[in-house]
């Protein structure tokens, strides 16, 4: 078959569409003609960012209080009950994308593969490209039986590039009686943002992990990383000890990023770690185990002590000026 | 309180991963061991049931060769009993299959108050199946949840998000899925670890539970190749002298990032 309508599962955050969005936005467009675009929320709000980047209609469904992905799953399953027929469901590979996808899934009692970098639709078969063993390996799937087929990717996996197209025209969307599952509701959203550079944007990432020793030690990383106006990251390990948020997370539980330098502090590489890193354009490892994965990966690796190797750098930095 | 906890089974995450050559499915014909991450939703849910002050953790899972020495870990630990769903025919089931057989095996054990999984599996990690396992069940779920408390017959929990985390209220029953660190799962006892032995696991097929199709069959996909991927080339490794931080400082030059 060849995709024809290609639904794209959008998300935004204070009425602005997010990177995640427009990259699977255009890679829709290069797939089919006719890209549509599904919100929670207010469509028009994203309708001429959507459209610049290919999409040619915006359905949006307000979520109220509801958790988007259960709501906006049963928002997609009414129009597709409606009478449109998507080929092909993009997901990105987020909180709310998973929840939408899985509950999507069960409804159309259609498969759904995660994690996928890659797409091509070679006009026999729509085959998705998925990462494994810490992104070593890549297994290539295809879709079998009929569509819609739904498949979640990576951020990061295309680069967002505008065509631009119109406004998409805007629909509204009515969400459907959830049931019991409608039960669970967001009572407060709790924001932990970092100062300076985001860090899955930053040009710059400089990341701890359990080689610090103790939580306070982190603030080396955050002094390094205010001095190269770098974003401060973490490994997971720390985050689970709850030495940093998880928003500093890096990994295929957190973050994805590829800064043009990353600077790996005391992480040994565990693979997921490196899932989320490992397309840094240049990585600096610092560890005291000459073993470490990390190494492998490094375009400059000091087997060395953080403890010894970071002030000293911090120092070398503060003396530039 | 009665809780139910998915344990997935999984080859010792320190041995290196690998396919079989013909399957493309992971080799899992070794030793299972329980994923760690599920370690968090069995200490939770026995924390739960004690607050509670009555009730009891059964465990679901799903693994080849009637396996159950994972299980027994969580058994150890302080889980009641468990239902094993093992069958050949399961062989290539995909994330809704597999949400399927364990909803049909939290229905055998009679459903409960909540059901516990971990966010994502550590050898397959396609993360859907919690979410998946609720639509099934037509049950409201609350995923990525760092904390959660009971009153009464809802629950309160603060789940992740991008930014930073929302608080989700719910009413029971429901599926949560939990993230690792969550809590401190607690060493098995000796006396734990002998009464597992002897604690009660059915084990059962998926035609058992009524679900089918299954395996290959029931799969919405198919691997059609595994390659390599090209791999990064380690650069330049030193060893700190004391004056490696000036590597560093080169290095950074160089790209114009300093």
């Amino acid at each position: 078959m060849t995709l024809n309508n290609v639904w794209v599962f959008a998300q935004a955050t204070n009425g602005v569409a997010t990177t995640a969005t427009l990259e699977l936005v255009t890679k829709a467009r290069l797939l089919a003609s006719n890209v549509s675009v599904f919100v929670s929320g207010d469509g028009a709000a994203i309708a001429a960012a959507v459209g610049d980047f290919g999409a040619t209609k915006v359905y949006g469904a307000d979520c109220g209080a509801h958790l988007p992905g259960v709501a906006m799953a049963a928002a997609m399953k009414s129009v597709i009950d409606g009478g449109e027929s998507p080929d092909l469901i993009m997901f990105p590979q987020s909180y709310e994308g998973r929840d939408a996808m899985a509950r999507l899934s069960v409804k159309l009692d259609k498969t759904v593969i995660t994690n996928n970098v890659d797409i091509e639709d070679s006009g026999n078969g729509v085959t998705v490209t998925t990462p494994i063993f810490g992104g070593n390996t890549l297994v290539a799937t295809t879709f079998t039986g009929s569509g819609p087929f739904l498949a979640a990717f990576r951020p990061k996996s295309f680069a967002p590039e505008a065509s631009g197209g119109a406004a998409a025209a805007v629909t509204a969307v009515v969400v459907p009686d959830l049931g019991a599952a409608g039960s669970a509701k967001v009572t407060a959203v709790h924001v932990e943002e970092t100062t300076g550079p985001k860090l899955d944007e930053a040009n710059v990432v400089v990341s701890g992990g359990r080689g610090l020793g103790e939580a306070d030690k982190y603030a080396m990383i955050e002094e390094l990383a205010k001095l190269l106006k770098a974003a401060p990251g973490a490994s997971r390990a720390i985050v689970d000890a709850g030495w940093v948020p998880y928003s500093y997370q890096v990994g295929q539980t957190g973050k994805v990023v590829k800064p043009t330098v990353y600077i790996a502090a005391g992480i040994s590489g565990a693979t997921q770690h490196m899932v989320g890193m490992k397309g840094s354009k240049n990585i600096i490892a610092i560890n005291k185990d000459k073993e470490a994965p990390i190494f492998g990966i490094a375009d400059l690796g000091i087997v060395g002590d953080v403890h010894k190797v970071l002030p000293k750098l911090i120092e070398a930095l503060k003396a530039r000026g | 309180m009665n809780i139910i906890v998915c344990v997935k089974q999984i080859p010792d995450p320190a041995a290196p991963g690998a396919l079989n050559s013909e399957s493309h499915t992971l080799k899992r014909d070794g030793k299972l061991v329980i994923d760690d991450s599920d370690m968090y939703g069995v200490e939770m849910a026995l924390q739960l049931v004690d607050a509670a002050g009555g009730g009891e953790v059964s465990l679901v899972s799903m693994a080849p060769n009637g396996e159950t020495s994972g299980m027994r870990t969580a058994l150890a630990m302080g889980a009641a009993k468990g239902v094993l769903v093992s069958d050949p025919a399961l062989q290539g089931s995909d994330a809704l299959t597999t949400a399927k057989i364990l909803a049909a095996a939290v229905q055998r054990l009679g459903g409960a108050d909540l059901i516990i999984a971990a966010t994502e599996s550590s050898d397959g990690y396609t993360g859907t199946v919690p979410e998946q396992m609720a639509e099934v069940l037509g049950l409201p779920s609350v995923t990525f949840t760092k904390k959660i408390t009971i009153n009464g017959s809802t629950l309160q929990a603060s789940r992740q998000t991008e930014a930073g985390y929302d608080e989700v209220t719910c009413a029971l029953p429901a599926v949560i899925s939990v993230t690792a660190g969550v809590v401190e799962p607690r060493y098995p006892s000796f006396k734990g670890i002998m009464a597992a032995k002897s604690k009660p696991v059915e084990q059962v097929t998926a035609s058992d539970l009524g679900v089918t199709p299954v395996g290959w069959d029931g799969a919405g996909q198919k691997i059609i190749s595994v390659t390599q991927a090209e791999a990064r080339q380690a650069g330049e490794i030193i060893e700190d002298d004391g004056e490696a931080f000036n590597k560093i400082v080169g290095f950074l030059e160089n790209l114009k990032v300093i």
